[in-house]
């Protein structure tokens, strides 16, 4: 067969071998570029080129005398013997080690919930789970900080309403108050993945287990739950990236909570935002970015991306 | 096209919208028959079981919890400040007041919330609708061709997708404002337009609606291959299309770090960061406590992303299912 153009094509009515089928489809050109170019030239701007370029400076350092100086791995020692950046890992890590199975919970049972085909009026609990998502950080966080107000808020209300004193907002729950507000944002959209998996279970598998004699309980033990796994790989990844990234939930309830209780080191990248905002290290500040997205990915991939992988060929 | 076809199509549509609907109620009729039917004898239809109110009530705490803020959000945009500041937080205040707070809202600092909401608009459509286009394009590429580089361009963009996009904006910043980019829509719409989430959708879906058959009828017919992909593959992804258009666009619409780094003139924040420096106002000395006007600029914020998920249910409904599959 001779080299062939797109625009030139074999001439009609000569049979397609499945010799030949294969071939085109597997024979490697450069086709395809055409359409994953454009995507690669903004992503290499975009992502590529600012991770080299915080690389490169992190090896440098701004000094009164001289300007930047290369100062080799100085920034990455004194990250990691900055105990300020270790507690915001801390902090983070706790948070997502106790809200993303929470809210992976809460999300897997709604979505089984749904699919069950059980309730009353299942298209209103599945568009009323999801609505949350379409809510953005900034406004989910002023809405539960306005009702989290002790002073003026709802709870302030309740509080004179009951005879209380509950203080969501004090430094013991704060973290709590905000792993509820970051729940109550992603757990429709956790809901409607676990759900879209579900939905894809050929319903002629439930009618024969239950001909087998199959209870309800074992249909979601062994036919749902498996089916769910994959998705869950999904859930799990992005949940974890984002609740270590967490930034805007904290950084707008700075104005509601009282006092300091959220510090300028309270997250990784509120750390890294003050540092290179409102600090002008921004050095250090690539040097931390770079080991954040390390820490994440080296989490991500532990967790579940080796799995992912598998499902993406 | 005269007018008067153009009203009988439209016409013709919702006779038959209607239809539906009615044939939609006679199902759910028949279905709600059959189940009184067969727990009468004691049987249960795994493909239409009987409903339960158990199940019913638990899920009914998760919605209440779910909408809970969002009428908490309905109730107060309707108050003064001064009944948001004194009144019952789930109660209405003395005055009903949502007309004079939206009409403020737009009045007051000379209405740059008008300004705030335009900027939103052009950030999405520059942002994530191009980052929309390009995920169509580079998903559909991986999913439908063997070239020099793939390998190499999956294993980059599924080590994007843990990049965190945080960790990733303090780079982006510190590269934009050696550029001179910083301050400028460009430094809100460029970083927008990569989606590897998107990406990711659209590959997926690309790989099961698009059938390979069909591709290698039209190249044998002699199309090209940008003629194939708007003629044939475009309307066969058009849910996935749509599915990955909306999330791109909350993502824009709802993004809050990027804009805070690199905006600093308010004349080109969008709605996120203006509506956190209006709040942050009531906390500095001598700035005027504006929360009712906060509550009302929230609402006007979201209503068009909630409109916009409640209309097209159906297409990303069934383009996140489609997606789901592969799981």
């Amino acid at each position: 067969m001779t080299e062939q153009h797109p625009e030139n094509p074999r001439p009609r009515g000569e049979a397609l071998t499945a010799e030949d089928t294969f071939v085109r489809k597997h024979r490697r050109n450069w086709r395809g570029w055409k359409f994953v170019g454009p995507f690669a030239v903004v992503f290499t701007f975009v992502f590529v080129v600012p991770i080299c370029y915080a690389l490169y400076i992190s090896f440098f350092q701004k000094k009164m005398i001289g300007g930047e100086q290369y100062v080799g791995f100085d920034n990455y020692s004194r990250l990691f013997a900055d105990e300020q950046f270790w507690s915001a890992v801390g902090r983070v890590t706790i948070f997502t080690c106790v809200q993303v199975p929470i809210m992976l919970a809460l999300a897997a049972l709604m979505a089984l919930a749904i699919d069950s085909m059980k309730l009353h009026g299942t298209k209103f609990f599945r568009i009323a789970t999801f609505l949350p998502y379409a809510v953005p950080a900034v406004v989910s966080t002023l809405m539960w900080g306005f009702i989290y107000g002790s002073k003026y808020g709802l709870v302030g209300s309740l509080n004179s309403v009951l005879g209380t004193a509950f203080d969501v907002l004090s430094p013991d729950t704060l973290l709590a108050a905000i792993g509820n507000i970051v729940t109550w944002e992603f757990v429709g959209y956790n809901m409607l993945i676990f759900y879209s998996s579900l939905s894809t279970i050929p319903h002629s598998l439930y009618e024969a287990a239950a001909i087998d004699g199959a209870t309800e309980w074992q249909i979601v033990k062994k036919i749902k739950l498996p089916e769910m796994k994959g998705s869950l790989a999904i859930t799990v990844i992005f949940s974890i990236i984002g609740s270590f990234q967490l930034f805007n939930e904290p950084s707008v309830l700075q104005s509601i909570v009282p006092g300091n209780a959220i510090t300028t080191y309270f997250t990784p990248n509120m750390y890294a935002y003050n540092l290179s905002f409102m600090g002008g290290q921004s050095n250090y500040a690539a040097a931390l970015a770079i080991v954040m997205a390390i820490i994440t990915m080296a989490i991500a991939y532990i967790v579940q991306l080796n799995s992912m992988k598998e499902q993406m060929k | 096209m005269s007018i008067s076809t153009i009203i009988r199509g439209d016409a013709e549509r919702r006779q038959s919208r209607r239809a539906q609907k009615s044939r939609m109620k006679k199902v759910s009729r028949d279905e709600a028959r059959e189940r009184k039917r067969y727990r009468r004898m004691g049987f249960s239809n795994p493909a239409n079981p009987s409903r339960s109110v158990l199940l019913t009530v638990l899920s009914a705490l998760m919605a209440v919890y779910c909408l809970f803020p969002l009428v908490w959000l309905l109730i107060n945009v309707t108050k003064t400040q001064g009944d948001f500041v004194t009144t019952f937080g789930l109660g209405f205040g003395s005055t009903f007041a949502l007309f004079d707070n939206i009409a403020r809202v737009f009045q007051y600092q000379d209405g740059i919330f008008f300004r705030w909401f335009v900027n939103t608009i052009l950030y999405v459509v520059a942002g994530a609708g191009g980052a929309t286009l390009l995920a169509i394009l580079g998903g559909y590429g991986l999913s439908k061709f063997r070239f020099p580089g793939r390998k190499a361009v999956f294993a980059v963009v599924i080590g994007a997708i843990s990049v965190p996009g945080i960790a990733l904006a303090v780079p982006q910043f510190l590269l934009f404002a050696k550029l001179g980019l910083t301050n400028t829509p460009w430094s809100m719409i460029i970083p927008s337009l990569i989606s590897p989430f998107g990406l990711y959708l659209m590959w997926i879906f690309s790989d099961q609606a698009v059938p390979d058959e069909l591709l290698e009828a039209a190249r044998m017919d002699g199309a090209s291959e940008f003629r194939t992909f708007f003629t044939i593959s475009l309307p066969l992804l058009a849910p996935g299309i749509v599915t990955t258009a909306l999330f791109t666009i909350v993502a824009t619409w709802n993004n809050y770090f990027l804009p805070l780094i690199m905006l600093k003139d308010s004349d080109w924040y969008p709605l996120t960061i203006g509506l956190n420096q209006w709040n942050k106002q009531a906390s500095t000395a001598g700035g005027e406590a504006i929360q009712n006007l906060v509550v009302t600029g929230s609402l006007i914020t979201i209503i068009p992303l909630i409109l916009a998920f409640l209309l097209l249910q159906r297409y990303w409904q069934s383009g996140l299912a489609a997606g789901a599959v592969k799981e």
